[in-house]
């Protein structure tokens, strides 16, 4: 290893001497989020294990220079397992005095600032709202300060391209992540390869790119011998052979829907409406046609499910998805599917709330929704991703429960893992087990009951053009068996017990416990995105001795049917999630233990400290 | 592929009838629709099971149980959402939408503008009564100022929408009308049935219980022909049995009703109903009943191309030469293999 330009051996916040953590800020319109892209795909390359996390502002392009908006990325890799996109960056690129001012902050004492002094201009301070320019006046003495004029030094590689001015600072982010190549002993080959292919029918942009990218590059070399830069490499983590790719949540949850419709033989309807941060669901699935997939951008949330569940009582597999104002109008529909007894996925890439909330920030706290948000009793079954893989595997057991007990399904993601990317061992679909749709197409002995069940209780699905099958479905409460309008009290017991029966009855694989011991003193018992921090953060626990445990619930309801017993067999349960306390809420009302909240609504993720605290207190 | 082989036979009135108690109020203009649409289907060469009729909430919505075909009852105003996905997954199918002036102008007022902008092929039947009947008889986007109901016991203030307009401004390639006890509305729903895109039929219902002979000024069988224009393609817009027309004031550009003696309709200016002259037909569905006749039968008729075929289109010819192996799929994009001497790419 060479000499590390930080000390990245704090054993406190990071045992992992080889995880470094970088975070690349600037203006919106900087292309940090391209950079920090290409860098994770560097990173892949050089074999580290990865987790990233992009933080950009609701505004497409907020006035520039502006706190506000500011636009970071930040990335964790190394080489043994990283949970996380990690607490505090080692490295920090700011690109202007906003990003500084807004990231500066979260930086590990001693760790790295390097600032393009360029755009430290008295407009671009007074934007910050700072007083005096932080790189001469002191006050950023606990870090370690590289003042680059990236600006300048820009302008003077990409000169020979001849580009007005404008286009030659946009190479900004080229020059800076040459840089950071570097830094980190990456090879530039793919990068050049890269902006070729992305800038094809304009030769003399990807040539200045790429003049760019080596002339940061060469910075890095020219500097190290002057003094003060050093290069740090870090080594590739043990990773299992196979084929990997990077992949987004929203990546996973396209990809895990077109292999769950595949595994189920159903063409696949999608109707959705534009909203952050789900939107990119519809986008990938909207250039998958061949794989029988039928994509409709609707007028409206409510629009995009009743599609989806008219292509469902057609025969197609409907699927709408969106995030919590959205979610919030589909409801009424949602009722209809429990009610008329329909497949249907519903993902919802949860965002901070209530209402508008915060677009583009992450949190859990739809977890009420999904459960208990409908009018009457509307039982319906919730899967929560974990990860953006996971976010595969999710979709296709969302598919499979939804055709299997014929019923709409609620699938869980958030912000964070929609945008952020992992490391994917491509699967091999081979080994996933199909489960075959069969529509009833006949009378069946003894005459058809469009309300009739199987032993799961589950009623047949008949699709519309099926000679001798005509029945009519809807939203008034149906007729035991027949489905017919009834309105009597008994009718109605008997119904609203059989659809909770039918989702109560959902067979989910039993909980397992991620990291630990059946039973003992301590339980974290998450969902969704926290994950990592939770994870990373028993792990290290466990590793000082402490007799703490990690159990991470994907299915939300119906809950694993041995969760109750495994949770009584710890002395303390300690939930913690990204809303006031929602799963705590359901756990203690399940179960009546005394689950206890450790909660965070700042729109960022866990920090793996901020667990390992929580664990320290329910250990005291 | 969702489509089941519809197979062509004869079907009678009986056929599409179901065993369920009609439970609309005794003397509903509901009942005389089902019965034309019941004398129509058997005549348009459709079969029970490849019908679909999908409908909102309201008294109109409970259309489908009665029908012995595939039905949906779906909820409040989102009717086309639904008979969009499922157009969209069959296009072979029949679908007949059933809404009502709330459910289809108020409540579902957006999914009913974007439906016939899109021009998906079904036929969209708004039961128009200008009241809200199931829930006991509100005031609603048709009824007319002043109309007193429990919502507005000094009388509505707001302007009506006029379903007809709405639908042509909406982008609408059918605009028909009729009304409940019409013997014409089976040829009304059979014309919207031939037409190939979004139908749109405004079929004007007493509700005798919450708003009685509302459209008796021009439906009352005694006098109706001289308050009633069916309109005839290649026909003159003539009315009281020949005697007035409908003529183009060129000048100010709007219909004027004139006098037709002995016939001559030529020399009065009548002018010849074109049911594919879209200005003319803007000029219909805004002449004001009093003044003019009510204008009723095909206003407009010009197909176009539909949506579910132009989506079933694209989605073929992007599908063309590529093969659905999602194995592939999955290993597309950048992508390393780690072997045991480390990554490459």
């Amino acid at each position: 290893m060479a000499t590390a330009v930080v000390d990245v051996t704090d054993k406190r916040s990071s045992p992992l001497s080889d995880a470094v953590v970088v975070r690349f800020a600037g203006d919106s319109g900087d292309g940090m989020q391209l950079t920090g892209g290409q860098f994770t795909l560097s990173s892949a390359l050089a074999g580290n294990d990865f987790a990233t996390f992009p933080d950009f502002p609701a505004e497409i392009r907020a006035p520039q220079g502006t706190l506000f908006g500011v636009s970071a990325f930040q990335i964790n890799f190394g080489s043994s397992a990283i949970d996380t996109a990690g607490d505090a960056p080692d490295v920090l690129v700011a690109m202007n005095p906003a990003a500084l001012k807004t990231n500066v902050p979260s930086l590990k004492q001693g760790g790295l600032i390097i600032a393009d002094e360029g755009e430290f201009n008295d407009r671009n301070l007074a934007k910050a709202k700072y007083a005096a320019n932080p790189l001469d006046d002191g006050s950023l003495a606990k870090w370690q300060l590289l003042k680059l004029n990236i600006s300048q030094l820009t302008m003077d590689a990409v000169k020979p391209f001849g580009l007005g001015n404008k286009e030659a600072l946009r190479c900004k982010n080229m020059w800076t992540l040459g840089l950071a190549l570097w830094m980190f002993d990456r090879d530039r080959a793919p990068l050049v390869d890269w902006l070729n292919a992305k800038f094809a029918k304009a030769p003399d942009l990807a040539a200045a790119n790429i003049a760019a990218l080596n002339a940061g590059h060469a910075y890095g070399e020219t500097a190290e011998l002057a003094g003060p830069l050093k290069q740090h490499h870090v080594d590739p983590a043990p990773v299992a052979p196979g084929l990997y790719r990077t992949l987004t949540g929203a990546e996973g949850i396209a990809l895990g829907l077109v292999a769950g419709a595949q595994l189920a033989k159903l063409p696949m309807f999608f109707g959705g409406y534009p909203i952050t941060p789900a939107s990119a669901i519809l986008h990938h699935l909207s250039r998958l046609k061949e794989y029988d997939v039928t994509t409709f951008q609707a007028e409206d949330e409510i629009a995009a499910i009743c599609s989806a569940i008219g292509a469902s009582y057609g025969g197609s597999l409907g699927v709408t998805s969106s995030s919590g104002p959205g979610i919030a109008l589909k409801g009424e529909a949602m009722g209809l599917a429990i009610m008329t007894e329909l497949p249907l996925v519903i993902v919802n890439s949860q965002r901070g709330g209530p209402s508008t909330g915060l677009p583009t920030k992450t949190e859990q706290s739809d977890l009420y929704q999904a459960v208990y948000g409908r009018n009457g009793d509307a039982p319906m079954p919730v899967i929560a991703a974990r990860s953006p893989g996971d976010a595969f595997e999710c979709a296709i057991e969302a598919v499979r429960v939804a055709v299997q007990y014929m019923t709409p399904v609620m699938l869980l993601t958030d912000g964070y893992i929609a945008n952020a990317a992992e490391p994917w061992a491509v699967p091999d679909l081979t080994t996933y087990e199909a489960f075959p749709v069969e529509f009833l197409t006949e009378v069946p002995e003894g005459g058809f009951k469009p309300y009739g069940r199987d032993e799961k209780l589950k009623r047949p699905w008949v699709k519309p053009g099926t000679p001798g099958l005509l029945h009519r479905i809807g939203g008034i409460e149906k007729e035991l068996d027949t489905g017919h309008i009834n309105y009597e009290a008994s009718n109605h017991q008997a119904m609203t017990d059989i659809r909770k029966a039918k989702i109560d009855g959902i067979k989910v694989p039993d909980q397992v416990v991620e990291l630990g011991a059946e039973g003992g003193k301590l339980a974290i018992v998450g969902w969704g995105s926290t994950f990592g921090p939770i994870h990373q953060a028993v792990r290290r626990k466990r590793a000082e001795g402490q007799d703490v445990s990690h159990i991470h619930i994907r299915h939300i309801w119906p809950l694993p049917a041995n969760l109750g017993e495994l949770l009584k067999s710890y002395d303390k349960v300690v939930v913690p999630e990204m809303n006031t306390g929602q799963l705590k809420t359901v756990l203690r009302d399940q179960y009546l233990i005394d689950a206890k909240p450790v909660n965070k609504v700042s729109g960022q993720p866990f920090t793996i400290a901020e667990i390992e605290a929580a664990i320290e207190e329910a250990l005291k | 592929m969702n489509q089941v082989t519809p197979i062509a036979r004869a079907t009678t009135l009986k056929d599409w009838e179901t065993d369920q108690e009609v439970r609309w109020c005794p003397g509903c203009g509901d009942y005389a629709i089902l019965k034309a649409v019941q004398r129509t289907m058997p005549e348009i060469g459709t079969t029970p099971e490849n019908t679909v009729f999908v409908s909102g909430i309201g008294c109109s919505s409970r259309f489908p149980y009665y029908m012995e075909t595939y039905g949906f009852h779906t909820i409040h105003g989102r009717a086309p959402a639904f008979a969009t996905g499922l157009k969209l997954a069959n296009p072979d199918l029949d679908i007949w939408i059933v809404t009502g002036d709330g459910d289809g102008l108020s409540i579902g007022g957006n999914h009913t503008m974007h439906l016939i902008r899109r021009n998906l092929d079904c036929q969209i039947m708004l039961f128009n009564n200008e009241i809200y009947g199931l829930t006991k008889g509100q005031y609603s986007p048709t009824s007319r100022v002043g109309t007193t109901s429990p919502s507005t016991p000094y009388g509505s203030v707001d302007r009506p929408a006029q379903p007809a307009a709405f639908a042509l401004g909406a982008g609408a390639r059918f605009v028909a009308r009729g009304f409940d006890v019409s013997k014409e509305l089976p040829n009304v729903l059979k014309a919207a049935h031939a037409h190939k895109g979004a139908a749109f039929i405004e079929i004007f219902q007493n509700c005798i219980v919450y708003n009685k002979d509302v459209f008796e000024d021009f439906a009352a069988p005694k006098g109706a022909e001289d308050r009633q224009l069916w309109l005839q393609n290649g026909e003159p817009m003539l009315f009281a049995k020949g005697t007035k027309g409908i003529a183009l004031d060129a000048e100010a550009l709007h219909l004027k009703t004139v006098d037709v003696v002995d016939g001559d309709w030529q020399a009065a200016g009548v002018i010849v109903h074109d049911v594919t002259n879209r200005s003319v037909a803007h000029m219909l569905v805004e002449m004001r009943f009093g003044e003019f006749p009510m204008a009723l039968g095909v206003l407009y008729d010009d197909p176009r191309p539909t949506f579910e075929a132009d989506v079933w289109r694209q989605n073929q010819a992007a599908a063309e030469g590529k093969t659905a192996d999602l194995q592939s799929l999955l290993k597309k994009g950048q992508t390393w293999t780690v072997t045991e001497g480390g990554p490459e790419l």
